[in-house]
């Protein structure tokens, strides 16, 4: 399983100059298996995605973690989207309110956006992620609800090479009197349990949190926490803060790295990992 | 096995009330109650952790406001799970310290996406015993 990370920061697209070595582009992540091609969620880093994709023809999967717009915003400039020879499964969280559809073209749609989603020249096919495994080529991906606001789920990853998680906007400590608590009462943690490559949000400083409480992010040490009590592989920090500039991720990285012997690198636009069983 | 969100989430929100609060999986396992509802069982949740099905509707003598014994399938929690439908009731309650408590019970299913049925929560106030 071969990952590229196209953008990693959080909230808001955030280019310039300070924030050039570890990126702008908000959440999008390209998955390669044997047998499938699968994008993790549709922030502007889809963009650039897209523009490599320009020859690619057949199946992609489009696994959204939730609707917010850091995460959809790039969907209207994914390229394959207009194609006839593409077949693109949208997979998103259910609602008890809407449909996938009917929620995606609140953006997709005038006057956020001229071009309406069955407008588009693929052939979509739109799926609420169901409560059982399945799967996507030869991975099998499980989509589970994780504390964030709205109906927002992680999915975990797996293929005979290794596993993956990607949680990129979870919030585990909210409410947890200490945390971590036991991993049955950890949101997300069988999704991340053991797996070789953590993506998990980790947006905020141990300052910052208590005045962003309820928010759905974490911070770099709740971050660290989570990934060292599922005894992950490699966190793979995500999520930045729009206002972390590069010099204060690095610190808040470099606190981090080799602590109790965890790997812990930040997520980079353009980093590209193998994914491999330990 | 991680437990849902929606159970994680009302317990969080359980150990910061001060009313008592028992929490219930779909299976009917005692997973969770508050520290303002141990004087209840007598026992800290630290000490006892999860309480099967047949355990904790066994544990208390459980009256209605006639003074009958109530079975374990007309118990408020046991009526939301098999019922899926919110159930107020009043009742006398011989905690495990042996005192008789009157208390009012609203007990709700927790449903999830696709009618799940995650579990059911209890909560209880207790009143002077025959008060209106």
């Amino acid at each position: 399983m071969r990952v590229r990370l196209w953008g990693t920061r959080g909230s808001v697209a955030s280019p310039g100059p300070d924030t050039v070595r570890y990126g702008g582009n908000t959440a999008c992540v390209e998955v390669r298996t044997d047998g499938a091609l699968i994008v993790l969620d549709a922030g502007t880093g889809i963009r650039p995605l897209g523009a490599q994709l320009r020859d690619y023809s057949g199946r992609i999967d489009l696994l959204l973690s939730h609707l917010h717009l850091d995460h959809i915003q790039g969907l209207g400039f994914f390229e394959p989207c207009f194609r006839p020879d593409v077949e693109l499964h949208i997979w998103g969280p259910a609602s008890a309110t809407a449909d996938l559809g009917e929620r995606l073209s609140r953006y997709l749609s005038p006057p956020l956006f001229p071009v309406r989603l069955r407008d588009l020249g693929s052939h979509v096919l739109l799926h609420d992620v169901p409560h059982e495994p399945f799967t996507v080529g030869d991975a099998v991906v499980r989509g589970v609800p994780v504390i964030h606001p709205g109906p927002t789920v992680g999915y975990r990853i797996e293929d005979a090479s290794g596993s993956m998680a990607y949680l990129p906007d979870h919030e585990p400590a909210l409410g947890a009197p200490a945390f971590p608590l036991a991993p049955a009462w950890t949101s997300g943690h069988d999704l991340a349990a053991g797996v070789d490559v953590l993506l998990h949000d980790s947006q905020y400083t141990t300052a910052e949190y208590p005045a962003r409480v309820g928010w759905g992010h974490s911070s770099t040490e709740q971050a660290w926490a989570f990934a060292a009590q599922a005894e992950v592989g490699r966190l793979v920090t995500f999520h930045h803060d729009p206002s972390h500039d590069d010099q204060e991720l690095d610190a808040l990285v470099a606190q981090l790295q080799g602590r109790d012997g965890l790997d812990v690198i930040a997520g980079t636009e353009g980093l590209e990992l193998t994914v491999q069983a330990r | 096995m991680a437990q849902p969100i929606e159970l994680i989430l009302v317990r969080h929100l359980a150990s910061t009330l001060s009313i008592p609060i028992f929490l219930v999986d779909g299976q009917g396992t005692l997973v969770f109650y508050n520290e303002a509802a141990e004087p209840l069982l007598g026992h800290r949740f630290d000490e006892t952790g999860e309480m099967p099905f047949d355990d904790w509707t066994s544990a208390y003598a459980v009256r209605d406001e006639s003074g009958r014994l109530v079975g374990v399938d007309e118990l408020p929690l046991v009526r939301v799970l098999r019922g899926r439908r919110p159930v107020h009731d009043r009742i006398d309650i011989t905690g495990m310290d042996g005192a008789v408590r009157t208390l009012e019970v609203s007990a709700f299913p927790l449903e999830g996406h696709g009618e799940q049925l995650l579990g059911a929560a209890a909560l209880f106030w207790e009143s002077a015993a025959g008060a209106e």
